[in-house]
Protein backbone atom coordinates (compact mmCIF):
# COMPACT_ATOMS: atom_id res chain seq x y z
CA UNK A 1 0.00 0.00 0.00
CA UNK A 2 1.30 3.24 -0.82
CA UNK A 3 1.47 6.96 0.65
CA UNK A 4 -1.06 7.73 -1.51
CA UNK A 5 -3.60 5.33 -0.26
CA UNK A 6 -2.58 5.19 3.45
CA UNK A 7 -2.89 8.69 3.55
CA UNK A 8 -6.52 8.75 1.71
CA UNK A 9 -7.64 6.14 4.18
CA UNK A 10 -6.29 7.44 7.86
CA UNK A 11 -8.07 10.70 6.40
CA UNK A 12 -11.36 9.53 5.87
CA UNK A 13 -11.34 6.89 9.19
CA UNK A 14 -10.10 9.83 11.15
CA UNK A 15 -12.82 12.32 9.58
CA UNK A 16 -15.62 10.13 10.09
CA UNK A 17 -14.31 9.61 13.77
CA UNK A 18 -14.48 13.10 14.36
CA UNK A 19 -17.36 13.55 13.26
CA UNK A 20 -19.19 11.07 15.22
CA UNK A 21 -17.60 11.27 18.77
CA UNK A 22 -17.60 14.88 18.17
CA UNK A 23 -21.38 15.15 18.11
CA UNK A 24 -21.69 13.15 20.90
CA UNK A 25 -20.95 15.20 22.93
CA UNK A 26 -22.50 18.16 22.08
CA UNK A 27 -25.50 16.39 21.44
CA UNK A 28 -25.81 15.47 24.85
CA UNK A 29 -25.37 19.23 26.28
CA UNK A 30 -27.54 20.16 23.90
CA UNK A 31 -30.27 17.89 25.50
CA UNK A 32 -29.74 18.98 28.84
CA UNK A 33 -29.83 22.50 28.31
CA UNK A 34 -33.09 22.44 26.33
CA UNK A 35 -34.97 19.90 28.79
CA UNK A 36 -33.61 22.40 32.12
CA UNK A 37 -34.79 25.43 30.10
CA UNK A 38 -38.25 23.94 29.42
CA UNK A 39 -38.53 22.82 32.57
CA UNK A 40 -37.86 26.50 33.88
CA UNK A 41 -40.47 28.14 31.27
CA UNK A 42 -42.71 25.63 32.10
CA UNK A 43 -42.04 26.95 36.38
CA UNK A 44 -41.82 30.39 35.65
CA UNK A 45 -43.31 31.16 32.28
CA UNK A 46 -42.80 35.42 32.80
CA UNK A 47 -39.18 34.72 32.38
CA UNK A 48 -39.32 32.88 29.49
CA UNK A 49 -37.89 35.55 26.94
CA UNK A 50 -34.73 35.54 29.42
CA UNK A 51 -34.41 31.75 29.62
CA UNK A 52 -34.95 31.75 25.88
CA UNK A 53 -32.04 34.42 25.27
CA UNK A 54 -29.85 32.71 27.22
CA UNK A 55 -30.47 28.99 26.07
CA UNK A 56 -30.18 30.33 22.60
CA UNK A 57 -26.66 31.73 23.57
CA UNK A 58 -25.37 28.33 25.31
CA UNK A 59 -26.62 26.31 22.62
CA UNK A 60 -24.58 28.12 19.90
CA UNK A 61 -21.45 28.08 22.70
CA UNK A 62 -22.50 24.09 23.02
CA UNK A 63 -22.62 23.63 19.47
CA UNK A 64 -19.99 25.15 18.38
CA UNK A 65 -17.65 22.29 19.63
CA UNK A 66 -19.23 20.12 17.31
CA UNK A 67 -18.74 23.19 14.20
CA UNK A 68 -14.96 22.90 15.51
CA UNK A 69 -15.11 18.70 14.48
CA UNK A 70 -17.00 20.00 11.48
CA UNK A 71 -14.82 22.06 10.55
CA UNK A 72 -11.58 19.94 10.83
CA UNK A 73 -13.55 16.93 9.25
CA UNK A 74 -13.79 19.63 6.22
CA UNK A 75 -10.22 20.23 6.38
CA UNK A 76 -9.29 16.48 6.35
CA UNK A 77 -11.53 15.43 3.52
CA UNK A 78 -11.45 18.88 0.83
CA UNK A 79 -7.90 20.42 1.99
CA UNK A 80 -5.93 18.00 3.67
CA UNK A 81 -2.10 19.46 3.44
CA UNK A 82 -0.71 15.94 3.65
CA UNK A 83 -2.91 14.01 0.76
CA UNK A 84 -2.17 17.84 -1.35
CA UNK A 85 1.56 17.10 -0.66
CA UNK A 86 1.61 13.35 -1.67
CA UNK A 87 -0.20 14.42 -4.93
CA UNK A 88 2.23 17.24 -5.90
CA UNK A 89 4.65 14.89 -5.28
CA UNK A 90 3.23 12.19 -7.26
CA UNK A 91 3.05 14.86 -10.08
CA UNK A 92 6.00 16.25 -10.24
CA UNK B 1 -17.74 23.28 -5.45
CA UNK B 2 -15.49 25.62 -4.00
CA UNK B 3 -15.33 25.22 0.44
CA UNK B 4 -12.82 28.53 0.28
CA UNK B 5 -14.62 31.19 -1.02
CA UNK B 6 -11.58 33.45 -1.00
CA UNK B 7 -10.12 31.07 -4.16
CA UNK B 8 -12.92 32.57 -6.55
CA UNK B 9 -11.14 35.58 -8.25
CA UNK B 10 -13.20 37.46 -10.42
CA UNK B 11 -11.15 40.16 -10.96
CA UNK B 12 -7.00 40.32 -11.19
CA UNK B 13 -4.35 43.09 -11.85
CA UNK B 14 -0.68 42.29 -11.13
CA UNK B 15 -0.77 41.62 -6.97
CA UNK B 16 -4.00 42.88 -6.61
CA UNK B 17 -6.46 40.28 -6.72
CA UNK B 18 -10.89 41.07 -6.21
CA UNK B 19 -12.16 37.45 -4.82
CA UNK B 20 -15.64 36.86 -3.86
CA UNK B 21 -15.69 37.78 -0.26
CA UNK B 22 -14.12 40.90 -0.89
CA UNK B 23 -16.76 41.83 -3.59
CA UNK B 24 -19.75 40.38 -1.72
CA UNK B 25 -18.54 42.29 1.36
CA UNK B 26 -18.74 45.83 -0.65
CA UNK B 27 -21.68 44.48 -2.05
CA UNK B 28 -23.44 43.81 1.39
CA UNK B 29 -21.52 47.26 2.67
CA UNK B 30 -23.39 49.17 -0.24
CA UNK B 31 -26.74 47.81 0.29
CA UNK B 32 -27.03 48.98 4.07
CA UNK B 33 -25.16 52.31 3.47
CA UNK B 34 -27.60 53.21 0.20
CA UNK B 35 -30.47 51.70 2.63
CA UNK B 36 -29.60 53.85 5.77
CA UNK B 37 -28.97 56.78 3.85
CA UNK B 38 -32.26 56.56 1.26
CA UNK B 39 -34.11 56.01 4.12
CA UNK B 40 -32.72 58.78 6.72
CA UNK B 41 -32.75 61.24 4.04
CA UNK B 42 -36.47 62.79 4.96
CA UNK B 43 -37.25 61.55 8.38
CA UNK B 44 -40.34 62.34 9.85
CA UNK B 45 -41.21 63.58 13.71
CA UNK B 46 -44.64 63.02 13.17
CA UNK B 47 -46.32 60.00 13.67
CA UNK B 48 -47.21 59.42 9.73
CA UNK B 49 -43.77 58.19 8.76
CA UNK B 50 -42.53 56.13 5.55
CA UNK B 51 -42.72 52.49 6.13
CA UNK B 52 -38.82 52.55 5.83
CA UNK B 53 -38.51 54.62 8.41
CA UNK B 54 -40.77 52.50 10.82
CA UNK B 55 -38.36 49.31 9.69
CA UNK B 56 -35.21 51.38 10.68
CA UNK B 57 -36.99 52.28 13.81
CA UNK B 58 -38.03 49.04 14.77
CA UNK B 59 -34.94 47.70 13.98
CA UNK B 60 -32.29 50.33 16.18
CA UNK B 61 -34.98 50.04 19.09
CA UNK B 62 -34.92 46.16 18.99
CA UNK B 63 -30.81 46.41 19.20
CA UNK B 64 -31.37 49.12 21.79
CA UNK B 65 -33.36 46.86 23.98
CA UNK B 66 -31.18 44.02 23.50
CA UNK B 67 -28.29 45.66 24.63
CA UNK B 68 -30.17 47.29 27.44
CA UNK B 69 -31.07 43.94 28.83
CA UNK B 70 -28.06 42.14 28.59
CA UNK B 71 -25.41 44.75 29.45
CA UNK B 72 -27.90 46.20 32.41
CA UNK B 73 -26.07 49.81 30.70
CA UNK B 74 -27.16 52.47 29.15
CA UNK B 75 -27.03 51.36 25.18
CA UNK B 76 -26.23 54.70 23.67
CA UNK B 77 -22.27 54.28 23.21
CA UNK B 78 -22.39 50.47 22.30
CA UNK B 79 -24.78 50.58 19.91
CA UNK B 80 -23.15 51.74 17.24
CA UNK B 81 -20.56 49.13 16.94
CA UNK B 82 -23.10 45.93 18.32
CA UNK B 83 -25.64 47.10 15.57
CA UNK B 84 -23.54 47.19 12.76
CA UNK B 85 -22.02 43.44 14.00
CA UNK B 86 -24.97 42.35 14.09
CA UNK B 87 -26.95 44.37 11.15
CA UNK B 88 -24.04 43.63 8.46
CA UNK B 89 -23.55 39.66 9.64
CA UNK B 90 -27.70 39.23 9.39
CA UNK B 91 -27.95 41.00 5.78
CA UNK B 92 -24.90 38.74 4.34
CA UNK B 93 -26.47 35.98 5.63
CA UNK B 94 -29.79 36.70 4.97
CA UNK B 95 -28.95 37.51 0.90
CA UNK B 96 -27.62 33.85 0.09
CA UNK B 97 -31.85 33.40 -1.16
CA UNK B 98 -29.94 35.25 -3.85
CA UNK B 99 -28.68 32.94 -6.83
CA UNK B 100 -24.75 33.70 -7.36
CA UNK B 101 -24.11 34.79 -3.85
CA UNK B 102 -22.24 33.69 -1.91
CA UNK B 103 -22.05 34.43 2.09
CA UNK B 104 -18.94 36.63 2.74
CA UNK B 105 -19.09 34.96 6.37
CA UNK B 106 -18.39 31.81 5.10
CA UNK B 107 -14.74 32.90 4.46
CA UNK B 108 -12.71 32.80 8.02
CA UNK B 109 -10.51 35.92 6.73
CA UNK B 110 -13.99 37.96 7.11
CA UNK B 111 -15.48 36.37 10.18
CA UNK B 112 -12.01 36.53 11.48
CA UNK B 113 -11.78 40.39 11.08
CA UNK B 114 -14.92 40.28 12.97
CA UNK B 115 -13.71 38.46 15.66
CA UNK B 116 -10.71 40.70 15.66
CA UNK B 117 -12.55 44.03 16.00
CA UNK B 118 -14.14 42.57 19.05
CA UNK B 119 -10.90 41.84 20.60
CA UNK B 120 -10.10 45.18 19.91
CA UNK B 121 -13.48 46.71 20.85
CA UNK B 122 -13.63 45.10 24.42
CA UNK B 123 -9.83 46.74 25.70
CA UNK B 124 -10.85 50.38 23.96
CA UNK B 125 -14.38 50.15 25.89
CA UNK B 126 -13.03 48.39 29.17
CA UNK B 127 -10.41 51.29 29.32
CA UNK B 128 -12.57 53.68 28.58
CA UNK B 129 -15.12 53.17 31.22
CA UNK B 130 -12.43 51.93 34.02
CA UNK B 131 -9.57 53.69 33.35
CA UNK B 132 -6.76 52.00 32.23
CA UNK B 133 -5.12 50.35 35.82
CA UNK B 134 -8.78 49.00 37.04
CA UNK B 135 -8.97 47.25 33.17
CA UNK B 136 -5.62 45.76 33.58
CA UNK B 137 -6.16 44.76 37.11
CA UNK B 138 -9.27 42.52 35.90
CA UNK B 139 -6.88 40.36 34.66
CA UNK B 140 -4.91 39.00 37.74
CA UNK B 141 -8.42 38.42 39.18
CA UNK B 142 -9.12 36.27 41.53
CA UNK B 143 -5.44 36.02 41.85
CA UNK B 144 -2.21 36.50 39.91
CA UNK B 145 -1.97 33.02 39.14
CA UNK B 146 -4.78 33.34 37.08
CA UNK B 147 -3.39 35.79 34.63
CA UNK B 148 -1.89 33.39 31.81
CA UNK B 149 -5.36 31.61 32.14
CA UNK B 150 -7.36 35.07 31.75
CA UNK B 151 -5.54 36.64 28.91
CA UNK B 152 -5.42 32.66 27.05
CA UNK B 153 -9.22 32.82 27.59
CA UNK B 154 -9.37 36.27 25.36
CA UNK B 155 -7.34 34.90 22.86
CA UNK B 156 -9.11 31.82 22.63
CA UNK B 157 -12.53 33.27 22.55
CA UNK B 158 -12.06 35.54 20.11
CA UNK B 159 -11.06 32.59 17.99
CA UNK B 160 -14.39 30.35 19.14
CA UNK B 161 -16.03 33.73 17.70
CA UNK B 162 -14.42 33.25 14.33
CA UNK B 163 -14.74 29.88 13.88
CA UNK B 164 -18.23 29.78 14.95
CA UNK B 165 -19.80 31.86 12.23
CA UNK B 166 -17.34 30.78 9.81
CA UNK B 167 -18.15 26.85 10.19
CA UNK B 168 -22.03 27.59 11.03
CA UNK B 169 -21.94 29.17 7.37
CA UNK B 170 -19.54 27.46 5.38
CA UNK B 171 -21.60 23.99 6.60
CA UNK B 172 -24.67 25.11 5.34
CA UNK B 173 -23.08 25.50 1.92
CA UNK B 174 -21.57 22.50 2.17
CA UNK B 175 -24.56 20.45 3.25
CA UNK B 176 -26.49 22.12 0.00
CA UNK B 177 -23.73 21.30 -2.19
CA UNK B 178 -23.46 17.58 -1.08
CA UNK B 179 -27.32 17.05 -0.98
CA UNK B 180 -27.72 18.61 -5.03
CA UNK B 181 -25.47 15.34 -5.65
CA UNK B 182 -27.79 13.20 -3.98
CA UNK B 183 -31.37 14.29 -4.13
CA UNK B 184 -31.32 17.26 -6.11
CA UNK B 185 -35.02 17.94 -6.16
CA UNK B 186 -36.19 18.86 -2.72
CA UNK B 187 -34.03 18.78 0.19
CA UNK B 188 -31.26 20.99 -0.72
CA UNK B 189 -34.25 24.06 -0.58
CA UNK B 190 -35.32 23.12 3.11
CA UNK B 191 -31.43 22.77 3.94
CA UNK B 192 -31.55 26.53 2.06
CA UNK B 193 -33.99 27.37 4.25
CA UNK B 194 -32.78 25.72 8.11
CA UNK B 195 -29.59 27.78 6.59
CA UNK B 196 -31.76 31.12 6.67
CA UNK B 197 -32.91 30.54 10.13
CA UNK B 198 -28.89 29.50 11.55
CA UNK B 199 -27.74 32.72 9.37
CA UNK B 200 -29.97 35.15 11.56
CA UNK B 201 -29.54 32.78 14.81
CA UNK B 202 -25.42 33.08 14.18
CA UNK B 203 -25.92 36.99 13.37
CA UNK B 204 -27.91 37.43 16.80
CA UNK B 205 -25.10 35.26 18.57
CA UNK B 206 -22.20 37.13 17.40
CA UNK B 207 -23.85 40.44 17.94
CA UNK B 208 -24.87 38.97 22.16
CA UNK B 209 -21.49 37.33 22.74
CA UNK B 210 -19.76 40.64 21.78
CA UNK B 211 -21.68 42.51 23.57
CA UNK B 212 -21.14 39.97 26.96
CA UNK B 213 -17.66 40.46 26.14
CA UNK B 214 -17.14 44.22 26.37
CA UNK B 215 -19.97 44.16 29.27
CA UNK B 216 -17.44 41.83 31.22
CA UNK B 217 -14.52 44.47 30.64
CA UNK B 218 -16.72 47.18 31.56
CA UNK B 219 -19.60 46.41 34.36
CA UNK B 220 -17.58 45.11 36.70
CA UNK B 221 -17.55 48.24 39.48
CA UNK B 222 -20.44 49.87 38.18
CA UNK B 223 -23.74 49.98 40.20
CA UNK B 224 -25.75 47.49 38.61
CA UNK B 225 -29.76 48.46 38.13
CA UNK B 226 -31.48 45.92 38.75
CA UNK B 227 -29.23 43.65 41.05
CA UNK B 228 -32.61 41.49 41.94
CA UNK B 229 -32.66 39.51 38.32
Amino acid sequence: MGDMALIGMVSIITAGLTMAIGSIGPAFGEARAVAQALSAIAQQPDEAGTITRTLFVGLAMIESTAIYCFVVTMILIFANPFWDHVVTAAAG
Amino acid sequence: MTINIDSIIFWQWGPITLNATILFTWLVMALLVLISWWVTRRLSEEVRMSRWQNLLEVLVTAIQDQIRDISRQQPGQYLPFIGTLFLFVALSNLLAIVPGYRPPTASLSTTAALAIWVFVAVPVFGIGQKGLRAYLKQYAKPTLFMLPFNILGELSRTIALAVRLYGNMMSGTVIVAILLGIVPLFFPIVMQLFGLLTGMIQAYIFAVLAMVYIASATVAHQKRVAPAE
